[in-house]
């Protein structure tokens, strides 16, 4: 979802008589429910895999805030206003609350930030569109919250604490950005005829990178089956891509718009809808680096961080003299 | 097909938790106390330069929604933490020592509430 692609270190799994006693014993504890704390013995692989999923996920959140961010000062009333800032600042919120899950796993925070800079961290393809007029803000509160939400419902029962625990703290938040998107979407459906064609429009644009975010097709996704034996994924990916197209499909009809696939259709025999597949090359490109946007996001996340350094480093200075100080007076 | 799998996200070295790392901020754990009458309740942590910021960054990142009416920073390293594989002698000990429970003595009926 925010973590896609996420490469499993294992080398495929082991049955329970495969293990050493340490791991079957961990092995056995997530199996029958049990959390994983920062302190307690875990495989190599489960602490590295966590550290990207968490790390990617935490990107995500963090680069998610620049594609609303672009709408705040043209928000079209102080109150759209209001609540857009309120929800990019939930974004920079649920990014700290992941960042130090993952740091429970003994990442440093500014190694990741690193990583994030240089390219050498992913965060999910979705933010790599632009965000082109104020209906897409509606689109993305809509649907990218939404298709969020579908993957993180679960996670709040993943098997690492810490991580488990950021997820009940962000579903809690989640469904307030799903439902400002929806508000957005309602408003402008029922507008006037131009406010109509935005929606459309922004739906047309964001149907298939949502769809993308829930990751590659099942037959495709080779690294899943080690996730989901240690529940850090607890869903596959078509499995939440169903669910998602099967919530959303009665929610564009109540708006009035369209969904921009032709072969959608409701199948009586399965009880699903079934949907066309978006366009894989385009997401491996988008993941690769070749989106629309992916250059102008690592720039401007460069940018904050080479202009804040004088911040962070001043204010550290500042922290230690005040310390010495002190130190002194006494 | 093109997979992004060749590059592979490999660099990241486990460090020791809350140690000091030279540039950045310390870390804080984040206590906080709810409305309604709790104790102080471990939400998460941060990064802040000092005390006063950690207090003014606890209040931004974890009370946005009334969450709490007084908050705790503590510096991480100054945490003391007792470790998973003292579990046994801590806990144990308390497993045969079920008359701590007052379910352990039965009181007759006709004695009333207690």
């Amino acid at each position: 979802m925010y973590a896609q692609m996420i490469k499993s270190t294992g080398k495929g799994i082991k049955s329970l008589d495969e293990m050493d006693p340490e791991e079957r014993a961990f092995q056995e504890r997530i199996d029958a429910g049990g959390k994983i704390e920062p302190k307690d013995w875990m495989p190599d692989g489960y602490r590295k895999n966590l550290i990207r999923q968490i790390g990617q996920h935490a990107h995500s959140e963090i680069v998610g805030q620049l594609p609303e961010g672009n709408w705040i000062t043209r928000a079209p009333t102080l109150e759209r206003k209001a609540i857009l800032l309120a929800k990019v600042q939930d974004e920079a919120g649920h990014g700290l609350y992941l960042y130090c899950a993952a740091e429970t796993l003994g990442v440093t925070r500014d190694q990741m930030t690193r990583d994030l800079l240089s390219g050498k961290m992913k965060y999910s393809s979705i933010f790599n569109y632009p965000t082109l007029t104020w209906a897409d803000m509606g689109a993305v509160g809509w649907l990218v919250d939404g298709a969020a939400i579908m993957n993180q419902v679960p996670l709040q029962r993943t098997s690492y604490g810490p991580y488990a625990r950021a997820m009940v703290r962000i579903c809690k938040e989640e469904s307030f950005h799903q439902r400002q998107g929806f508000d957005i979407m309602m408003k402008m459906a029922n507008g006037t005829a131009a406010q109509r064609k935005m929606a459309q429009d922004a739906l047309n644009r964001f149907w298939f990178p949502a769809l993308m975010m829930f990751g590659p097709s099942d037959k495709d996704s080779v690294h899943s089956a080690q996730s989901m034996a240690w529940k850090i994924k607890m869903n596959t990916n078509d499995e939440l891509r169903q669910k998602f197209v099967d919530e959303t499909v009665p929610q564009a009809e109540y708006l009035g718009l369209t969904i921009p696939d032709e072969t959608l259709k409701f199948n009586e025999e399965t009880g699903h809808y079934d949907f066309a597949e978006p366009d894989w090359e385009e997401f491996f490109q988008v993941l690769k680096g070749n989106g629309p946007c992916n250059t102008e996001r690592l720039a401007a996340r460069n940018k904050a961080w080479d202009e804040g350094r004088w911040v962070r480093e001043g204010l550290l200075a500042h922290a230690e003299k005040k310390r010495s100080r002190k130190m002194a007076a006494e | 097909m093109s997979s992004p799998e060749s590059s592979e996200y490999d660099g990241t070295e486990a460090a020791p938790h809350g140690k000091a790392r030279s540039t950045e901020w310390p870390l804080w754990e984040i206590f906080i106390r709810g409305q309604h009458g709790l104790s102080h309740r471990h939400v998460g942590s941060l990064h802040a330069a000092d005390a006063e910021m950690a207090i003014k960054n606890a209040r931004d990142v974890y009370t946005r929604r009334n969450e709490g009416v007084s908050i705790w920073a503590v510096e991480a390293s100054a945490i003391a933490a007792s470790s998973p594989e003292e579990k046994g002698a801590l806990y144990e000990p308390a497993n045969d020592k079920v008359y701590r429970h007052p379910t352990f003595f039965d009181i007759p009926d006709e004695v009333g509430a207690m």
